[in-house]
């Protein structure tokens, strides 16, 4: 049989990631499976808010034994590799400043950028993995004429996890292989019954795999209380957006752009969140209207399709994992910072968040909204 | 694929002897050597047979062998068998889990523990054993030989420091058994932690010796096997591979088999330390079994080596594997005074009987060359060397 180069598969333990194991296995590559233990679900059980017995998504002993019966059923080499101190200092920690300073974090992009493409790919290559191939569903392809690696939207829409990956580099693409884009998930689950594996079934998985139960605000509690650090203050005013103080709110990591429920003030209309100031500590109140934005600024961009962005472009842009890409026009405003407007204005953009700008459907790159 | 197993302290392979002693066990001679016919005293015999086998190894009486399931069981029957609520005990910081566990858990029951501290070799001063001894204490366990490094400790002197102060004396012996000659007596040690495994036996069965006299409590309530300190039908075949290995290892011990094991160890450091720049060996300058070597490779790390030299057909490891199979910085190396990424980037190498001059030449064609590989892909390395 004919042996291609050596791939690495990030085996999370679900049906996406196995069935690409299985697949590769299939058309005869040299394949590694490679799990990373990322956080020590046992680390915050029992503590305050925190659920006794684990049941976390993501490095529960559960997902890696399924991995491990994977691996073994389709005959490949199979490793657990241990990234739990990188994953506290580049996912968690910032996870947690984020909220602390008032914007809504995306974790999944920050351990995409930092982990998976990039720690574990440095340990695919190592170990004589020229490749690694994950679970998502998104394209990679080269193109030609620009000379650059393309990421773009998968066949199935509702799986599309291009948001999350707007921050690969070209030398990360170049190494990236994403057997699923072309594919829907009930295709990769009946390709898993085909290959026997007896997972096949196995639900997918939505929640932060560190959070247990989804809940961060108990988690933030519990990680602090852990690493002996106490939750600074973060409590403050509620005030109108033209400055008039309404009432107290109890601490500023609790909100998010866009909530309606909890403010704990009574009005006439229905109050939103427009805007959480983290250095003043006050958090800005106002009517749905109010929460409509025609503009967006996003730094730390990376750009995929395009080496520069030297004049305006017109994109579609989203500003969250589940948001209707909007039509805007986006134009740099400094070395690392862009601006984009849009057609119509759009509800709740959210510091914190990613602004991921689409040309149909090729990623032409995004930014954290600031 | 050529494959070589250089993770001897992990476990070893079962000797041809030793398979053969205790096949018939299974289905040939198959009794319960509690019962009193005929099938029973078969199985009685073997049984006293290994004893006095183990006896020898250890130079003791038969009587104050027990056996067991495993080292981690003799470990906690030495120390639960005798430490109650409100007793002090003292150990080390670089235990085996099966003590270090043990202890954490007996500090949980209300019982105060000593972890007292080791050198930058990895060896305990018996003098810091001594300032550590309390009124409330009733033992102190400090292992033999260390799993990772191999550093041996000075049991004879801190057993003196145990019997002037009229202190239980246990010690993890698993990963000296078979490696180094042991006296209990020559020791004075009360209690001694030994596993079949690691010296070329079965998996699943070891002893532990407990000097006449010493009253343990049993662990497990049941028959009253084993002079009723350990309760439960004996596994007969594990127990004769046991006596059988520690004849064998008692045989190769006064051979001096030894020396051939500590001559490719020898080598092994003296090859990799020449040729991989940034390397060392830890716990060098101590006494250490001759069967094993941990090496720092700095720059690296170690559980990405350990994987790129399995996909090459060698085995060794790193650390100790957590319940997912990755890899934890090792307690031992930071206990030493290793920064973390020094202690992730070591390795050990442990031989075995089996091993040849041959596969040591293998090992040795692999390791620098999969170490530059690692190097020339580290950002570390090349944030250093730029």
């Amino acid at each position: 049989m004919p042996q291609a180069n050596t791939i690495a598969v990030a085996m999370s333990g679900g049906v996406d990631s196995s069935t690409v194991a299985a697949m590769l296995r299939a058309e005869g590559h040299s394949v590694i499976g490679l799990t990373m233990q990322l956080w020590n679900q046992r680390r915050l059980a029992g503590r305050p808010g925190m659920p006794e017995s684990v049941q976390g998504r993501c490095c529960s002993l559960d997902d890696v034994y399924d991995a491990r019966r994977v691996a073994e059923t389709i005959g490949i080499p199979y490793y657990v590799v241990n990234h739990e101190d990188r994953f506290e200092r580049d996912v968690v920690r910032p996870f947690v400043q984020e909220y602390l300073s008032g914007r809504t974090p995306i974790p999944c992009s920050l351990c995409n950028n930092h982990l998976k493409f990039d720690q574990l790919l440095t340990v695919a290559r190592q170990i004589g993995a020229d490749k690694v191939a994950t679970g998502h569903y998104a394209r990679v392809e080269f193109e030609e004429e620009s000379g650059r690696w393309l990421l773009k939207r998968p066949t199935d829409r509702a799986k599309d996890q291009t948001y999350f990956l707007f921050g690969l580099t070209q030398e990360q693409l170049s190494r990236t292989l994403l057997p699923l884009g072309g594919m829907t998930k009930p295709e990769v689950r009946e390709l898993a019954r085909g290959y026997g594996l007896a997972l096949a079934e196995k639900p997918d998985s939505q929640e932060i795999c560190f959070v247990p139960g989804g809940d961060y605000k108990n988690f933030l509690d519990a990680y602090l209380e852990e690493k002996g650090e106490s939750l600074p203050d973060t409590a403050g005013e509620l005030v109108t957006t033209t400055g008039e103080v309404i009432g107290e709110h109890s601490g500023i990591h609790k909100f998010t752009v866009g909530q309606r429920k909890g403010l704990g003030v009574a009005t006439g209309s229905p109050l939103y969140v427009i805007q959480l100031k983290g250095d003043a500590r006050q958090i800005v109140v106002g009517s749905q209207d109010e929460l409509y934005s025609r503009t967006l600024r996003a730094h730390r961009v990376n750009l995929i399709s395009l080496d520069d962005l030297r004049q305006p472009m017109r994109v579609s842009v989203k500003i969250r994992h589940k948001h209707q890409p909007a039509a805007a026009t986006i134009e740099k405003i400094s070395e690392d910072e862009i601006l984009a407007t849009f057609d119509e204005p759009q509800r709740a953009v959210t510091p914190g968040q990613a602004a991921v700008f689409y040309d149909g459907d090729i990623v032409v790159g995004g930014g954290w909204i600031t | 694929m050529r494959r070589i197993y250089f993770d001897n302290n992990a476990t070893t392979p079962v000797l041809p002897e030793v398979l053969e002693a205790m096949q018939r066990y299974y289905a040939e001679y198959f009794g319960n050597a509690s019962s009193i016919h005929h099938h029973g005293q078969e199985t009685r015999a073997a049984v006293e047979r290994a004893r006095e086998s183990v006896a020898a190894l250890l130079d003791c009486r038969a009587s104050e062998i027990v056996f067991t399931s495993g080292g981690t069981e003799a470990d906690n029957l030495g120390i639960f068998g005798l430490v109650q609520p409100g007793d002090h005990v003292i150990s080390s910081t670089v235990e085996h889990h099966a003590v270090l566990n043990s202890c954490k858990h007996l500090e949980s029951l209300g019982c105060g523990v000593t972890y007292v501290p080791v050198d930058g070799r990895g060896v305990v001063d018996p003098d810091d054993v001594r300032r550590a001894i309390r009124p409330a204490t009733k033992l102190i366990t400090i292992m033999m030989a260390n799993n990772e490094t191999g550093v041996l400790q000075s049991v004879q002197e801190i057993a003196k420091v145990a019997a002037e102060a009229d202190v239980y004396f246990h010690t993890d012996a698993v990963q000296a058994a078979g490696k180094v000659p042991i006296s209990v007596r020559e020791i004075g040690c009360d209690l001694l932690s030994i596993s079949a495994h690691k010296m070329h036996g079965p998996q699943g069965v070891g002893a532990l010796y407990a000097r006449k006299g010493t009253k343990l409590r049993p662990m497990l309530y049941g028959g009253s096997h084993e002079r009723s300190r350990r309760a439960g039908t004996e596994n007969v075949p594990g127990i004769v591979g046991l006596g059988k290995a520690a004849e064998i290892a008692k045989q190769a011990l006064t051979r001096g088999d030894a020396r051939e094991i500590a001559a490719m160890r020898q080598r092994i450091e003296d090859t990799i330390l020449a040729e991989v720049e940034a390397t060392g060996v830890n716990g060098a300058g101590a006494p250490r079994v001759p069967n094993t070597t941990n090496i720092y490779f700095d720059y690296i790390e170690g559980e990405a080596l350990v994987i790129a030299l399995d996909l090459k057909g060698m085995a060794v490891s790193t650390g100790a594997a957590c319940s997912s199979g990755a890899i934890e910085p090792s307690h031992v190396l930071t206990a030493m005074g290793m920064p973390a990424e020094r202690a992730r980037a070591s390795l050990r190498f442990s031989l075995g009987k089996q091993n040849t001059a041959d596969e040591v030449d293998f090992a040795l064609s692999l390791i620098p060359q999969s170490v530059a590989r690692l190097r020339e892909l580290s950002p570390v390395y090349n944030g250093v060397h730029a």
